[in-house]
């Protein structure tokens, strides 16, 4: 299997997803540039976290239009998987590829920290190594991560198990204490109907291997690599 | 001078649609309170945008400016916007 990393103007986790795919996961990957108009024949693509474009105008406003994003957009709809993080979650949802979009964090803050998600799905590519309400600790590294879209939208989520992750406490409550940002529904990650592109607030890449404080963020990669190996 | 060469200038205004949290809009309400302030209700937050433009013959300006706020100036999802264009 071989992952893509796209490296749009301005991520700063590109490497460090890189990092957790080859040393940690032992898989293939490359760079993907955003001025590239091929996949490079990758199986999965991740958008990396960080500030595309300095975040001007909004969150992935702008990423959103690199030549790159045709391809995704394309292989998203033949059925590829593909997993933004963060800025790349952001982009994905200003590219249409999910629904929603973001807000200013309530506090107005850069929040970095460790948090809590609950699994709410296990049935997806990216959580079939974990399950059903199982908690995994992944930092969140962001200022619009205020997930919001409206009652229509977010009934369609629930209707369609859409909503993958949400925050919640040590041991697994859903409330509002343990929302970091405002969420709606305390949403940290979602995926599309067809369930093969996922976006997600809190960073996997940065929780794998426990010297770093968590690996966590393993679940979710090899929950990646054993659905593709699973549909190969 | 002629239709061609006619610069225009729209005005966009961007605001978050109704109903839609507005984070910073609610700080600045609570600074300005802070600050002795009474009887501000609320207070939405938005952008400006001027744009300076060509004109082309063979469109019309505002279906143009229309055109750039849906495609890349606002998300649809959150926000709403309005434009004047000058003579």
């Amino acid at each position: 299997m071989k992952f893509g990393v796209i490296i749009f103007p301005g991520s700063n986790c590109d490497y460090d997803a890189y990092m957790a795919i080859k040393t940690v996961m032992k898989q293939d990957v490359e760079f993907l540039w955003h001025q590239d108009t091929s996949l490079h024949n990758c199986d999965c693509v991740i958008l990396p976290g960080g500030f595309s474009y300095g975040d001007y105008l909004r969150t992935g406003a702008i990423a959103r239009f690199s030549s790159i994003m045709k391809e995704v957009m394309d292989f998203a709809k033949d059925g590829g998987l593909v997993v933004g993080i963060c800025n790349g979650f952001q982009i994905l949802l200003e590219a249409g590829l999910l629904p929603g979009a973001m807000l200013k964090n309530t506090s107005l803050r850069f929040i970095c920290k460790f948090v809590y998600i609950k699994v709410e799905n296990e049935d997806s590519p990216f959580t079939n190594f974990s399950k059903k309400g199982q908690v995994l600790k992944i930092p969140i590294a962001h200022s619009d991560g205020n997930y919001f879209i409206p009652e229509e939208g977010v009934r369609k989520l629930r209707e369609n198990d859409q909503i993958i992750f949400r925050y919640c406490d040590q041991v697994g409550n859903v409330n509002p204490e343990a929302n970091p940002n405002g969420s709606l529904e305390n949403i940290a990650g979602i995926c599309n109907q067809t369930k093969n592109v996922l976006g997600m607030m809190p960073h996997p890449e940065r929780a794998s291997e426990a010297i770093l404080g968590s690996d966590d963020g393993t679940y979710i990669f090899q929950s990646i690599v054993n659905f593709f190996d699973k549909n190969r | 001078m002629n239709g061609k060469d006619k610069n225009r200038l729209a005005v966009v205004h961007v605001k978050l649609k109704d109903g839609v949290l507005d984070p910073q809009g609610f700080t600045i309400k609570s600074a300005l309170e802070n600050m002795g302030y009474q009887g501000i209700k609320q207070i939405r937050s938005g952008k400006i945008f001027e744009i300076t433009f060509q004109q082309d013959e063979k469109r019309k300006p505002e279906e143009l400016i229309d055109e750039i706020c849906r495609k890349l100036l606002t998300n649809p999802v959150i926000e709403k916007y309005n434009f004047e264009i000058s003579k």
